[in-house]
């Protein structure tokens, strides 16, 4: 069959809904985008430990400690699955890993924000986590069968995770005035790096109309970012706080909220490696990864050394 | 008697919250994805089990709480053994340190949950299950650390000689330590310990001079550290609630 024939099948699939599993023919820029995506998915993951975790040894009591252990400990999980997920389209979690480190490959941006105070476990569970599932929701209707069943174990999780950031503020909102003022700054510094999480806008994505021909994406950024922004400007209330916007409104005609600008310079300085944590994060990450070196190598000796000795008894 | 248990209560308590909290380190900086799990997942089972024993100690004290013995009492009062405070230092140092507390807080539950007390007994019944998966995974790590490459060997070497001076103290019996006599859980653990070194290629030190105190408050240099971070939130805000 000649290669055009493939694509209008593949096509056919996407378009009656028919998942795509991994030993199915793909094309080519369909493997790739995956693979880009699901690794920096993975990616986000890892390195969305490293803010968290650095608060996991203050947590402020021992409740809250363990529930943000296990909090950052999912992350680990949903590293793991995303990897495996990636991996089934050809390359392997040693290559992905490779890329992050040197850069080649992206991880969410909002992961070089530094956690300040305790409020931002909370602000990060709540915005960055609640701007993550709209769009997982959406993935676990996502055209590659292994990366939308792995959203679907992974979007539970996450929901979990969001109502535990919003009972943190919700806690704080009703505390002391240190915490009050602690949980309204962290909700403005979080709050903008939040919204960029779902990326340029649609007129400026490059990626966005083949993904959604593909149903790789089946909503657009601004729809998502909307969708947040309708759902956030509402829970707010509960806690007493502000969003840090003054253009933020209702518009009655539209039903959704009007927002102000989004400072895209900042968006760009911090994808291109100039946010406040960009070196650190990937320090930390590499480091890691080379002071666990001896490690690796001596579990496979180790495993080399077994195998002789079964094959010889 | 009632300030025995009490004082017993705080020191299972302090052993298992500050071995947590050094474990808890490694979450995001393991050495490969599923031990990074594997390790917070300790951390995670012995935060838990610190949980059960400070809210039993808080029982018998009255008018405390979990968080109150945790985070408002300083150094000297602490109680944990020496052992669980030392730093992480490489993944074999941790999982040593590791290894050689959980084989003797196995040996120590198996005791307690036919002890006297009740509620000691409930909690080291309930908890013994996660210290035998932390025996295993522990010593499987041992094993294959000190059976892998000449590099990893000679960290394993250089990870007995840090901790085997800190083991003695486990055995020797403190005033309020009369639940358990734990100096007859030395030949046992010291046999389960050879088991696992001799498969690892590595020996057990002879006539090591033991430090001993931390169950009496008295503390390597490492404790105040641990205690400034753990207790940070607590001690800038009084009386607040998370």
């Amino acid at each position: 069959m000649p290669v055009q024939d493939f694509e209008q099948l593949f096509q056919q699939k996407i378009d009656a809904e028919d998942k795509i599993e991994p030993k199915d023919w793909m094309p080519e820029a369909y493997r790739k985008t995956n693979i880009r995506q699901i690794s920096q998915h993975a990616h986000s993951e890892i390195v969305g430990m490293l803010p968290e975790g650095n608060w996991i040894s203050r947590a402020p009591s021992l409740k809250r400690k363990a529930i943000l252990i296990a909090k950052v400990q999912d992350e680990a999980g949903h590293g793991l699955y995303l990897y495996s997920a990636a991996e089934t389209l050809g390359m392997s979690r040693d290559e992905m890993i490779n890329d992050l480190h040197s850069g080649k490959a992206k991880y969410s941006s909002i992961f070089n924000y530094p956690s300040l105070t305790w409020a931002d476990m909370g602000a990060i569970g709540w915005l960055v986590d609640g701007a993550a599932i709209l769009n997982q929701v959406m993935l676990c209707r996502t055209s590659y069968g292994p990366y939308a069943r792995a959203m679907v174990r992974i979007c539970k999780e996450e929901s979990f995770h969001q109502r535990q950031g919003f009972e943190t503020l919700l806690v704080l909102s009703r505390g002391t005035d240190e915490q009050k003022a602690m949980c309204q700054d962290s909700i403005n510094r979080w709050w903008w790096p939040s919204l960029m999480m779902f990326g340029p806008k649609d007129s400026e994505s490059t990626n966005s109309d083949q993904s959604m021909k593909w149903k790789i994406k089946r909503k657009t950024n601004d729809e998502l970012r909307q969708n947040f922004i309708d759902m956030i400007a509402e829970q707010i209330k509960v806690l007493g706080m502000t969003l840090p916007d003054e253009k933020l409104k209702w518009n009655e005609e539209k039903k959704h909220y009007d927002f102000g600008e989004i400072n895209w310079d900042e968006f760009w300085a911090v994808v291109k490696g100039n946010g406040p944590c960009n070196k650190q994060r990937l320090a930390a990450r590499r480091k890691a990864h080379e002071e666990g070196q001896w490690v690796r190598e001596a579990a496979m000796a180790f495993a080399e050394k077994r195998k002789l000795k079964t094959k010889a008894a | 008697m009632n300030s025995q248990l009490i004082n017993y209560t705080l020191h299972l308590a302090d052993t298992t919250l500050i071995l947590s909290q050094r474990n808890s380190e490694w979450c995001g900086h393991g050495p490969v994805l599923e031990q990074d799990i594997a390790i917070t997942n300790i951390s995670l089972d012995l935060l838990g089990q610190s949980r059960n024993f400070y809210q039993y100690a808080a029982q018998l004290i009255g008018d405390t709480d979990e968080n109150k013995l945790a985070y408002l009492r300083k150094e000297r009062e602490f109680k944990n053994l020496l052992l669980v405070e030392q730093a992480n230092g490489d993944w074999g140092q941790t999982i040593l340190r590791q290894y050689l507390f959980s084989q003797f807080q196995y040996l120590l539950f198996e005791q307690l949950q036919n002890g006297n007390d009740e509620q000691l007994a409930a909690i080291a019944a309930k908890s013994i299950k996660e210290t035998a998966y932390h025996v295993r995974w522990s010593s499987e790590w041992v094993i294959r650390l000190g059976d892998g490459t000449e590099e990893s060997r000679s960290r394993m070497i250089n990870a007995v000689d840090e901790l085997w001076r800190y083991t003695g103290e486990m055995f020797l019996p403190a005033e309020y330590e009369t639940l358990v006599d734990v100096s007859l859980l030395e030949k046992k653990w010291l046999d389960k310990v050879k088991e696992i070194f001799n498969e690892a290629t590595l020996t057990v030190p002879e006539n090591t001079f033991m430090q001993s105190g931390g169950k009496e408050g008295r503390h390597t240099e490492q404790l105040g550290f641990i205690l400034t971070e753990l207790q940070y939130m607590q001690r800038t805000y009084p009386g607040a609630e998370w």
